[in-house]
């Protein structure tokens, strides 16, 4: 059967993942080492804490696992891509391999949060989504940058330094809304939030697909 | 921009802003007192540095469309102005909280959206600075440049629907724009903000002579 090379281009990265077992399980244990590292710090934190630490710790495991994705790839290995893909193709695919990535991370986290740090969340279901959408903004930003910082011949660093200014907000936005699961807390404008960060996502891929040719091509 | 008429007018509106703007009478109103007369450089500087991004945005996508090194380097020289006019405006608002807010950092959204827009500009000269090859900087910079302005703009516009703003006009202060910026005010304001911007510009074209002169010497043999 004929695949499209869309799909065909997730189902690649995503069997490296599953074949190098090496690396998966080293951002794993990332993961489990950062939330180990914060519940030593802060114990069973009251709710709000727990909502803003949860939140940083995603930053960081995003920070780590999608700097994978165009980083870990050799530079001859994009001149070959660049034979056989258009770039959007080959742009989307990696977004939904590190969004697939970060959202398996981020269930993890979630997890090891509520077993370590406790379980204040109320609207289980909510939160779950909300992650979710979370996972999607932050790796949609980050593997663009790592896009940029690949063909810039630098490493992750900057990769985070360029993303922090624009992924603050949108932590801010994420944290907001995630209050929501946590606290019953009467939140008005809660949907207006919610409807933003959607449109903002959406920018953040656009903005992707319009530049990352630009970037390509050599 | 050789034209010398507008460094005149130039000239011009910023001696007359900063003649009237310390000898025109203001209204007398609590705890900002005199300090209202910080109206005429510190809003300014926000003004400028937003239009200076904004033609350091247009000048990164002309490169982008054309190719050509000379708007590569408008849109970086248009980038470090805009950065020296955040510091002086972040300076000039920071002093002035200090005596009317009370502390000099109180987590303002609009002292939010510029440390973001300082942070996102300072990370564009690190991206510059780690490349020495000049079309990759050139491209690389710019996609960056493009991808950041578009995303900074509806970010700020977002900030203040999450914190509460001090600033007069917002939540419930007295503005400078409803009933307390009279007729003689606004007649200092407007041209300071003429002034300030002409003067951004006239700096920056500055810059780009310079840098395009480097340019050639280095690309002659």
């Amino acid at each position: 059967m004929q695949s499209s090379p869309f799909l065909s281009l997730v189902k690649k990265d995503l069997l490296i993942e599953w074949r190098q077992k090496h690396t998966l399980f080293g951002v794993l244990l990332y993961v489990g080492a950062t939330v180990f590292a914060v519940y030593m710090m802060s114990g069973q934190p009251e709710t709000k804490i727990w909502n803003a630490l949860f939140w940083i710790t995603q930053l960081f495991v995003a920070i780590n696992s999608v700097a994978k994705s165009f980083l870990q790839e050799h530079a001859n290995r994009f001149r070959y891509y660049f034979t056989i893909v258009k770039p959007t193709t080959f742009l989307l695919a990696k977004m939904i391999y590190s969004i697939t990535l970060l959202l398996a991370m981020s269930l993890m986290s979630l997890l090891l949060f509520s077993v370590l740090l406790g379980f204040p969340i109320i609207q289980t279901g909510l939160f779950v989504v909300i992650t979710a959408v979370g996972s999607i903004s932050l790796s949609a930003v980050f593997t663009f940058l790592s896009a940029l910082a690949a063909r810039a011949n630098q490493n992750a660093a900057l990769m985070a330094v360029l993303g922090f200014p624009i992924v603050t907000p949108v932590l801010m936005m994420l944290s907001n809304l995630a209050l929501k699961a946590i606290t019953p807390v009467y939140q008005p404008g809660w949907w207006i939030l919610a409807g933003t960060l959607l449109l903002l996502d959406l920018l953040i891929i656009i903005l992707g697909v319009i530049l990352f040719p630009f970037l390509w091509q050599e | 921009m050789r034209q010398s008429w507008w460094k005149v007018v130039c000239v011009l509106l910023l001696g007359y802003t900063i003649v009237a703007g310390f000898l025109i009478p203001v209204p007398a109103l609590n705890i900002i007192n005199e300090t209202i007369r910080n109206l005429y450089f510190h809003v300014p500087m926000w003004f400028t540095m937003i239009i200076l991004f904004l033609v350091s945005f247009i000048y990164a996508i002309k490169y982008l469309r054309s190719g050509d090194l000379k708007h590569d380097i408008f849109s970086a020289e248009y980038t470090k102005v805009g950065i020296v006019f955040s510091i002086l405006g972040m300076l000039t608002g920071m002093e002035w909280a200090k005596y009317t807010w009370g502390e000099a950092w109180s987590n303002d959204p609009k002292q939010l959206g510029t440390a973001i827009s300082m942070l996102i500009y300072f990370a564009y000269l690190v991206l510059r600075g780690g490349m020495k090859d000049e079309e990759k900087r050139a491209k690389i910079s710019a996609v960056y440049n493009v991808f950041a302005f578009a995303l900074m703009i509806p970010l700020l516009w977002i900030l203040p629907r999450m914190v509460d703003s001090l600033h007069p006009g917002n939540g419930g202060n007295p503005g400078f724009n409803t009933y307390d910026l009279d007729k003689d005010m606004r007649m200092v304001f407007y041209p300071a903000v003429f002034g300030w911007i002409l003067l951004g510009v006239w700096i920056t074209t500055l810059k780009v002579r310079i840098s395009l002169i480097e340019y050639k010497r280095e690309n002659n043999f």
